[in-house]
């Protein structure tokens, strides 16, 4: 409760939430939302200009740029969010074990996770494409097998340096099982480091998804995905560049939404910080007052 | 009670693939009684926390037997409500995300209390180790280093405990603190009657509070003495120990 409260304080905080809940909204129903189908071809309308039928124009198959905006969030942001969910997961039940037990356990899976990050990313994707073929959710379950192994590491080492606490040996020593000893006190301390590490990790996916489509390895061609918009924008970027701004800006706005709220959710989480931007402000409020009165 | 018998303990150094240990514990035993005092002195290094964290079941001895009651302290059920601990790092002893009711309520909701029952308890608590009911919306950092040790004993007897581990609780403290918190613990001995294990490298506060005290030196106990004969004492490093305290 004391987190919305605080989160609710925050005008940046609020309009980033606003933001990321209407782009996820506007993508589950996509249907609902889009004025017209994205894949329907009006060569009439090549590069027409924005009207009240076609709000923001035409691309250069004249098909309707803001539907394939909207249908375009599914595969830039929902299944981007997805496969950072389960790789995040994974990561942590692994970097959750190896911080917290150390010894034997997190020797070996450190040695995994170093087998796993010593492949080059990009490498690893085109070897499962190559091996399942291409489409989105193979480029997916590439980034699943590429990122967790990341995630557990950041995790791991996060868990490590607050796992030596003195609160965390008190809630060892008085009887707390290990299980209620890591839900109480080192998950929610973490869960600080773990937001801004995945919201980091959400604006270099949502680039990377949008640079494999462009090899043609993800979303296929007729469907709307924003990196392919902006690529196909690309062959048209000194006479028309207007065209790369519709997706180009969305991909801004939803990566740096993501970013101010994990900033903010961090600062609202953490009793510290709250009490350093009271006095912060206090201090704000007194220089102020102090200099109108010298006038 | 508290019983240790032939405790060794040793760290791995160096890397993955190196198989040398440092030694950190030798064969350590002893035992601690009832409502008694038992201080262990040692100069830093000498492995007294290590010893403190066997003593908690926080970590296992590679032999040797830590036991309570008879039973193993190593698994948590016996730990349960019966022992507790204040360390010395005021700054991480309590989570930064708790408040000081939080904190103090956590041993007791672990005792499968009701959260009324705790958070009535909290105040006569907080009373006890001087502290007004103020201090329960309080967060750690608002806190100073005296405040925050108190709010560990309140948290260390909620359960009201057989024995506390107390690991230079009062070190990182200023001396006048010192004393106060020292105090503390007498009166909450003499209210609650459970045993102290004061771990401590000044002798001066050890003979304050102490019954017994164990002398301490590189992983081994070089004497047990009572302390109304601390001046007595029969080992050339005790004696060394004492004379340092006397010139002073
Ligand atoms: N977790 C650990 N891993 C490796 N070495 C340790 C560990 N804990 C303590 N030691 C070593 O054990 C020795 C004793 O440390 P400690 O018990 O903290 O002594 P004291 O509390 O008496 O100052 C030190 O030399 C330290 O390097
Ligand atoms: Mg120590």
């Amino acid at each position: 409760m004391n987190i919305w409260l605080s989160l609710s304080k925050d005008k940046l905080a609020v309009m980033s939430l606003l933001i990321i809940v209407a782009t996820l909204a506007a993508g589950i129903f996509a249907p609902q939302f889009a004025p017209h189908d994205p894949t329907e071809v009006n060569m009439q309308l090549k590069y027409a200009a924005s009207s009240w039928t076609y709000l923001l124009g035409n691309d250069h198959l004249g098909r309707c740029i803001l539907s394939r905006l909207i249908y375009g969030i599914r595969p830039s942001v929902l299944w981007v969010l997805v496969a950072l969910a389960i790789s995040v997961c994974i990561g942590a039940v692994i970097g959750f074990i190896a911080g917290y037990f150390r010894g034997k356990i997190d020797a070996f899976m450190m040695r995994i996770c170093d087998v796993m990050l010593s492949f080059p990313g990009y490498v690893m994707t085109l070897a499962v494409v190559g091996i399942l073929g291409a489409g989105l959710e193979h480029i997916l379950i590439a980034f699943v097998v590429m990122k967790w192994a990341w995630f557990a590491r950041v995790i791991r080492t996060a868990v490590m340096q607050y796992s030596d606490m003195d609160y965390v040996k008190f809630a060892k020593a008085s009887g707390s099982s290990h299980l209620t000893v890591i839900v109480r006190h080192i998950v929610p301390v973490t869960f600080a480091d773990i937001a801004v590490i995945s919201s980091g990790s959400i604006c270099s996916m949502i680039l990377q998804i949008s640079g494999l489509s462009f090899l043609g390895l993800g979303i296929q061609a007729p469907n709307a995905e924003w990196g392919m918009m902006l690529n196909e924008a690309r062959g048209v970027m000194f006479s028309r560049p207007e065209l790369m701004l519709a997706p180009g800006l969305a991909i801004i706005i939803v990566v740096s939404a993501f970013n101010f709220l994990s900033d903010a959710l961090q600062a609202a989480i953490n009793p510290q910080l709250k009490t350093a931007q009271r006095k912060l402000q206090a201090s704000e409020v007194r220089v102020s007052s102090y200099e109108s009165i010298r006038g | 009670m508290l019983s240790v018998s032939h405790v060794e303990k040793s760290y791995k150094t160096g890397g993955l693939f190196s198989n040398e240990r440092q030694e950190v514990l030798r064969k350590v035993s002893f035992e601690c009684s009832h409502g008694e005092c038992l201080g262990i002195i040692g100069e830093s290094g000498s492995g007294k926390s290590t010893l403190g964290r066997l003593l908690l079941g926080i970590e296992k001895p590679d032999r040797g037997s830590v036991l309570f009651e008879g039973e193993n302290v190593s698994d948590h059920a016996v730990r349960l409500g019966n022992i507790s601990a204040v360390f010395q790092d005021y700054t991480s002893s309590i989570n930064p995300f708790f408040t000081v009711e939080a904190a103090i309520m956590e041993p007791l909701l672990q005792q499968k209390k009701t959260r009324v029952d705790a958070k009535s308890k909290v105040d006569r608590l907080l009373n006890h180790v001087g502290l007004d009911s103020s201090y329960r919306k309080k967060y750690p950092h608002e806190l100073s280093g005296g405040e925050v040790q108190r709010v560990c004993m309140a948290r260390a007897i909620s359960t009201e405990p057989k024995c506390i581990v107390l690991d230079e609780s009062i070190s990182s403290l200023d001396v006048s603190v010192q004393i106060q918190v020292l105090e503390l613990l007498k009166t909450l001995k003499s209210i609650y009657k459970m045993s102290y294990i004061f771990i401590t490298h000044d002798i001066q506060a050890a003979a304050y509070i102490c019954d017994r005290v164990i002398i301490f030196r590189s992983g081994q106990i070089e004497e047990i003495v009572p302390i109304a004969k601390l001046k007595d004492v029969q080992s050339d490093y005790a004696r060394k120990l004492l004379k340092h305290i006397i010139t002073f």
